[in-house]
């Protein structure tokens, strides 16, 4: 079946919907990871959006259920080139069309990705609609217009505190943005016991449990709307518990400590990020997903100084916060999907709380 | 860390001849390193014996040696030349080897010199097979149980351990030369046998046999300060079993999973990290297709076939910037180039597929065997880009010019479902067209991959392409019908084909549909960032990214795959034309398929269109970019057959023109012009068939020689001595579907000689006049030939210069042409024209010092040689003699028939460059890798009309204290005509046997000339294989052993002789 996806700016991409058929506008962005939909599609920092594949062939090893990333796929809808009619691999247990379809998630495929992804760099990230019917084009554009990701993690967070891993080594408190599994996967591998908290938990509630360190998760949406969250985060940081946050954790701890976000043109969203590690030198490739970053400037020293940068545009990917346990990274240590190299940023959190 | 300083004068060491395992991805290599490290203002020093690379060019570095790559020669390069690097790691397996035979000498400590990049202990880690195991097991990086030995006895001891099967790996050779499964005790006992002796330091592994997983690469990089990033990954799609250069690959990969991807490219990181890999490295992997058990298969700690791959599918310069890291550069703080904006320092990733394809010898070799197996057999190798793996492959079929479009093979069409099923089983180059036409007898993709183990996943891609055919067959065209067939990268010839239509109808509708191919980018990124490389591929999606200039633009199109008879030649000839019409102010365009070249670097042409050589293909690209003209006449045949599809277009063809290149091919006007010109040539006649070529050949009186039309490297070219000779040949020359005729002509014995010339319309300018050692008969790229002449008369070498200028002036040549003549009896006869560049206009460019492909370039362009500086006529002789000579890969193919002919049969050349012309030979003999010692024993066997002419060969021999020993009609011969020797039995088993005898080692080399007929089971063939697999040179020429005796006569010894640096030549 014919189906469009229609952009903010007029542009109309006409393609095969795939999934299920619903029509919904969505924030669009793009990915460019070669493999790994799964993890992707599977992110809720994702929530809200509908995520362009920029690798044309998507669904090429099927749905694989151990390697989601949360019990659903988040993202509002997918787009992409093509989608695998054999898909093969030893672990599969179906077709990513029936998964899509299985959690109501609309897609297109059969569009010039390319062209699309060139039009969202150029342009900017764009809001759109996918439909499959565009006689109404104003009613689309007014759609496209009134829509919001808005305060998306309350959607993606755990209604209810859960424990992994009890009577583990370390405790942490892990509070729930949106987070994604391999963050309690790798915390669980470090001989943690997690806590999982929604995100709307009181601070005092979670300082309550003594916990030996605190991870502040990865999640949606503009973290400036996390008004709530934000006043809690600084609750925390007035402690002495060791934190770690990621990606939207960082934003968070950044935004409760002065410092300002502010939105990318287009967002860094795949496996392949350059990230300097300004104390050693080195340079890591990293996992990427986020739409917003902290402001260089906005930081201030005497609270906080930059310990990685990204290498392709020196926007800030790490901070460490001074006199404090205390660190932060904008890219995403737990990887999945993508490289595993900077899975030492847990070894840190986890020597942090030993020390 | 940025540049180290000290690095000021640095020796690069190149990969030699172009042979089997080692092709001309290292001279891409190479000439980025030298590009890289002229622009850093260091002073290069280059050896390579290759003089047919683009490295070996005045412009690319200061100091250039074409000498054999031995460590004396190298040692005395590096004592006149005093550099304080060596750059070890782009110049392939032969280069590493030199490097680490320098260092492990101490050669380098006492010279003070450095080696740049990975450490002399990491190559060895990687290298040295037991080192490689007991770091991979420190790191827990799991490898396949193995175990390396010294003999066949422990060779089989292990096996019994861990049962059969096993592979066996040579340590220290290339392609894995000797290597082999074996799935029996015998076979066992034969491969380790052949590995051991096959290896530098006679050693070999042997491997638990893990056929059947998925064998999946990584290219990865590292600087000094740890920095690590894998370029790209690619997937063989043939499982382990079949050699990585023999299959075919795709990257990404597409079957793993991203937890696959990471676990084998954190492994990857791991060893690289551990090797302290500095520059790149290819790192293969088993991995178990039905759980995350891995192995790593090899790692390479230099730049490799793979890098040059991964570099142009993912336009990422491997080489340039491993040349970067070895002068001390980090990652961070290299530039990417294609982005202006990025880093080096990160991971490329595609929004489109890349498929590769082997591009195999076997049909110069009708005796070899065709399996695939851990021994690599290709030439070469096509790349195509797409945005799907259907059009991918579509695209890399049409690439290898076997007159194949698509995956149908008419020989197969009848097997029914059985055959098929039994003929999956074998592993050889048509195995991709047994599964299309498994899945046309509807054999299930299940049941096909269970035979082949080959992924459901790649086996679909194909089962779709078989469906596509169906549909163009059995359904009415309509837009969206003829849109997917494109998109699915079917050509309109086959569209049309299956649908019943022309190809003139598929095109209008196409055009009245809309449906118009597309160009998008190769930029390393996934339009993340944008690109500032012109590197474009087609695609049936909108969106045109290659957008139309004003400039005047020319199209220079390439020569496709590397295969025998089409060597590196035909690149080096399109770079200079590249580069000679940049510097006359127009913007070039480049057309070519071959990921190993120079050609198909990014930054060589302004426009680089990496398609299929195909009309349909190039006139996409017409329609975009619409050149001024084209030129054809640098790419070799590949690009001579565009020529009428151009014209077609409305491309205006820059120099000689169709028609005259059609009179130099088409038999009889190629007659008529000789005749116009008061020409000889030797008589002959075309036909057709096997009747036709009786009557003409009794007529003519045999010998003769029987050829077909407009092919290169003399395919299918044969001397006939008899009518049951002309049977075979015509025969054989007419399974290969002929549109043009056959070509019989008197064969005489003479004496061949060779030019290359360029002609203004005016004047021709020669170069220089190239001798063949080798009588007429043997091709002239498997000839020794020498520059200048030295057995040519002053009379005849006038008749040569006139005869040149008037056949090229009656042609209308403009630009370059190459002419073969016979010398016979007093007469001057021309044998062929090609008005194309040849395999010979690298060598004489270099020797003579005149740019010829520069200065046709500009006469192409309208300039008259009288006005280029460089004068008219044959150009003055040089006071070096130079003499090139053929080098062989029979080694790498089973069963290949090694006796010389006038078919082509080497895959590379090398060069030697002395005053004096022994001097030359005997460097040239050294460089192509024969034993070129003064004294020990030959074995002689010879046809009976030859056994007059070896006589005074073997006097000379005896006389000089070679012990001789000859088969008993030869002995017989010798001992009747007072030379004595030792009788040798033809039996091939015990004492006193050819066998025992050849690999005994005794034997400098064996001299066979070859009786009639092609048989593989002859004595001669089996002698021949015999020498070839013991590493023993078997000449077949008695010329060519004549020469050998000069170079070797007044006890000349490798050490005697001087390296010559050719830019003071």
């Amino acid at each position: 079946m014919v189906g469009y996806l229609v952009l903010e700016n007029g542009e109309v991409f006409e393609g095969e919907r795939i999934g299920y058929s619903m029509d919904t506008a969505c924030e669009v962005v793009f990915n460019t990871g070669m493999a790994g939909y799964i993890e992707t599609f599977t992110d809720p920092s994702y929530a809200g959006q509908g995520i362009v594949m920029t690798y044309p062939l998507i669904g090429n090893y099927g749905i694989i259920p151990e390697d989601t990333e949360s019990d659903r796929v988040w993202a509002k809808a997918i787009f992409i080139h093509e989608l695998a009619e054999f898909e093969s691999n030893f672990r599969t247990k179906y077709n990513l069309d029936k998964f899509l379809r299985d959690y109501k998630i609309p897609g297109l495929s059969n569009i010039n990705t390319r062209k699309l992804t060139k039009m969202l760099r150029d342009a900017g990230t764009m809001k759109g609609y996918i439909t499959s019917n565009i006689s109404n084009m104003d009613d689309i554009m007014k759609k496209i217009k009134e829509y919001k990701v808005g305060t998306v993690v309350d959607e993606v967070t755990s209604k209810d505190i859960k424990v992994y891993g009890r009577g583990k080594n370390k405790k942490v408190a892990l509070m729930d943005y949106g987070f994604k599994h391999n963050i309690v996967n790798s915390l669980l591998k470090r001989d943690c016991e997690v806590t999982v908290f929604p995100a709307d938990t009181p601070a005092e509630k979670v300082i309550a449990m003594k916990p030996d360190g605190i991870m502040l998760s990865n999640g949606p949406g503009d973290p400036e709307d996390c008004i709530y969250q934000i006043k809690n985060v600084k609750k925390l940081y007035s402690t002495d518990i060791p934190i770690l946050g990621i990606c939207l954790g960082h934003q968070l701890m950044g935004l409760a400590t002065g410092a300002k976000t502010a939105k990318l043109k287009y967002g860094h969203r795949g496996p392949n990020h350059p990230v300097k590690d300004l104390k050693e030198g080195k340079v890591h490739i990293t996992s990427q997903n986020h739409g917003y970053y902290i402001v260089e400037d906005s930081v201030d020293k005497k609270i906080a100084e930059v310990s990685h940068i990204n290498l392709n545009d020196g926007t800030v990917e790490g901070l460490r916060y001074k006199n404090k346990k205390i660190f932060t990274v904008q890219f995403h240590p737990e990887a999945c999907p993508g490289p595993e190299d900077t899975a030492y940023i847990f070894d840190e959190f986890v020597n942090m709380m030993t020390n | 860390m940025p540049k180290n300083k000290s690095i000021k004068k640095v020796l690069v060491i190149g990969s030699g001849p172009i042979i089997i395992g080692q092709a001309a991805e290292f001279d891409y290599a190479g000439t980025q390193a030298c590009r890289e490290l002229k622009k850093e203002g260091i002073e290069v020093v280059l050896v390579n014996s290759n003089p047919a690379t683009i490295m070996t060019d005045k412009n690319m570095a200061d100091k250039i040696y074409i000498e054999p790559l031995t460590v004396e020669t190298v040692k005395k390069i590096i004592e006149i030349e005093k550099p304080d690097s060596i750059l070890p790691n782009l110049g392939g397996q032969t280069g590493l080897n030199l490097a680490m035979e320098l260092e492990e000498s101490g050669f380098l400590k006492q010279k003070k010199v450095k080696l740049l990049g990975t450490g002399v202990e990491g190559i060895r880690n990687a290298e040295d097979r037991q080192c490689f195991k007991d770091m991979m097991e420190s790191i827990n990086e799991p490898c396949i149980a193995s175990k390396v030995v010294h003999t066949v006895e422990d060779a089989v001891e292990f096996t019994k351990e861990i049962g059969l099967p096993v592979i066996i790996r040579p340590a220290y050779t290339l392609g894995g030369t000797g290597g082999g499964i074996a799935e029996t005790m015998e076979e066992l006992e034969e491969i380790a046998g052949s590995g051991i002796r096959m290896s530098r330091v006679n050693e070999i592994l042997v491997e638990k046999c893990i056929t059947g997983w998925k064998e999946i690469e990584y290219e990865v990089m590292r600087d000094s300060k740890g920095n690590c990033i894998t370029i790209c990954n690619m997937e063989n799609i043939d499982p382990v079993g079949v050699h990585t250069g023999d299959s075919i690959v795709v990257a990404p990969s597409q079957t793993l999973s991203d937890k696959e991807y990471q676990m084998l490219r954190t492994s990857a990181i791991k060893i690289i990290s551990a090797l302290k890999i500095e520059g790149g490295c290819n790192v293969q992997f088993a991995l178990n297709p039905t759980s995350f058990e891995y192995a790593v298969i090899e790692v390479n700690p230099r730049v490799s076939r793979s890098s040059a791959l991964a570099s142009k599918a993912t336009g990422y310069p491997i080489a340039k910037v491993a040349s970067k890291i070895a002068l001390g550069y980090t990652l961070d703080e290299i530039k990417n180039e294609v982005t202006g904006k990025t880093y080096a320092c990160f991971e490329p990733v595609l929004d489109y597929v890349v498929v590769k394809i082997p591009k195999w010898p076997f049909k110069k070799f009708l005796t070899a065997s065709r399996i695939l197996g851990t021994q690599m057999k290709a030439t070469g190798e096509v790349m195509a880009i797409a945005p799907n793996l259907e059009a991918g492959l579509m695209k890399a079929i049409r690439s290898l010019e076997e007159n194949v479009e698509y995956f149908y093979l008419d020989k197969l069409k009848d097997l029914e479902k059985t055959e098929l099923e039994e003929k999956l089983k074998i592993v050889d180059n048509e195995r991709i067209f047994v599964i299309a036409e498994a899945i046309r007898k509807e054999i299930s993709v299940e049941r096909i991959h269970e035979i082949t183990t080959i992924d459901r996943f790649f086996i679909g891609i194909i089962y779709k392409l078989v469906k596509m055919e169906k549909e163009l067959t059995l359904n009415q065209m309509n837009p969206k019908l003829l849109e997917k067939a494109k998109k699915y990268g079917f050509t309109d010839k086959i569209i049309a084909k299956l649908s019943g239509k022309t190809e003139t109808e598929i095109k209008r509708l196409r055009s009245k549909y809309g449906i118009q191919a597309n160009f998008k980018m190769v930029d390393t990124c996934a339009a993340e960032f944008e690109a500032q490389t012109p590197y474009y591929y087609s695609s049936y999606d909108d969106d045109n990214e290659a957008k139309n200039t004003d400039a005047k633009k020319v199209m220079v199109l390439g020569s496709g795959p590397i295969r025998i008879g089409q060597g590196i030649e035909f690149d080096y000839c399109s770079v200079h034309g590249v580069w000679a019409l940049k510097k006359q102010g127009y913007e070039t365009i480049i057309v070519n398929n071959n990921p190993e070249t120079v050609s198909t670097d990014f930054d060589i042409a302004d426009k680089l269109y990496f398609e299929p050589l195909t009309p349909e293909d190039v006139e996409n690209i017409v329609n975009t970019e619409k050149p001024y003209g084209a030129i054809v006449q640098f790419g070799g045949q590949t690009a001579i057959k565009l020529t009428k599809a151009l014209s077609d277009m409305g491309v205006k063809i820059m120099g000689t023109q169709e028609v005259d290149m059609d009179r130099a091919e088409d038999r009889k006007e190629f007659d008529e012009a000789l005749n116009n010109c008061g020409i000889l040539r030797p008589k002959g006649s075309t036909i057709y068939t096997v009747g036709e070529a009786k009557a003409v050949a009794n007529k003519l009186g045999y010998p003769v020689l029987v050829r077909p039309s407009y092919v290169l490297g003399g395919q299918g070219m044969a001397i006939a001595y008899d009518d049951k000779e002309i049977e075979e040949y015509v025969n054989e020359i007419n399974t290969i579907a002929q549109e043009h005729p056959i070509l019989v002509d008197k064969y005489i014995l003479g004496r061949e000689v060779e030019v290359d010339a360029i002609c203004d319309g005016e004047d021709i300018l020669i170069p220089g006049i190239m001798e063949h050692l080798e009588r007429a008969g043997v091709h002239s790229g498997d000839s020794i030939s020498v520059y200048p002449t030295q057995n040519v008369e002053k009379i005849h070498e006038k008749k040569i210069i006139e005869y040149t200028e008037k056949i090229a002036k009656e042609l209308n040549v403009i630009g370059i042409l190459n002419i073969q003549f016979i010398i016979s009896e007093g007469q001057v006869y021309i044998i062929e024209v090609n008005p194309r560049s040849s395999r010979t206009v690298p060598y004489i460019s270099k020797v003579t010092n005149l740019p010829m492909i520069d200065i046709a370039t500009n006469v192409i362009l309208g300039k008259k040689l009288k006005d280029l500086g460089y004068g008219t006529g044959l150009y003055k002789k040089s006071d070096y003699i130079c003499v090139k000579m053929p080098v062989f890969s029979f080694e790498k193919i089973k069963n290949a028939d090694t006796s010389l002919g006038p078919e082509m049969k080497s895959t590379g050349e090398v060069l030697g460059v002395s005053k004096k012309f022994e001097n030359a030979v005997l460097k040239a003999f050294i460089a192509s890798g024969a034993n070129v010692s003064t004294k020990g024993a030959i074995l002689i066997t010879v046809r009976d009309k030859d056994k007059e002419e070896m006589l005074p060969i073997a006097k000379k021999f005896k006389n000089k204290g070679f012990e001789i020993y000859a088969t008993s009609g030869t002995a017989k011969f010798l001992k009747a005509n007072g030379v004595k020797s030792t009788v040798i039995e033809k039996l091939w088993e015990g004492k006193n046997s050819i066998i025992d005898l050849i690999e005994s080692g005794k034997i400098n080399f064996v001299i066979n000339t070859p009786t009639k007929g092609k048989e593989a089971n002859r004595d001669g063939f089996k002698i021949r294989r015999m020498a070839v697999e013991c590493k023993i040179p078997c000449f077949t020429s008695l010329d060519t052993v004549n020469a050998l005796y000069q170079a070797i006569e007044d006890d000349t010894e490798e050490k005697d002789l001087k390296p010559v640096d050719i830019t003071k030549i």
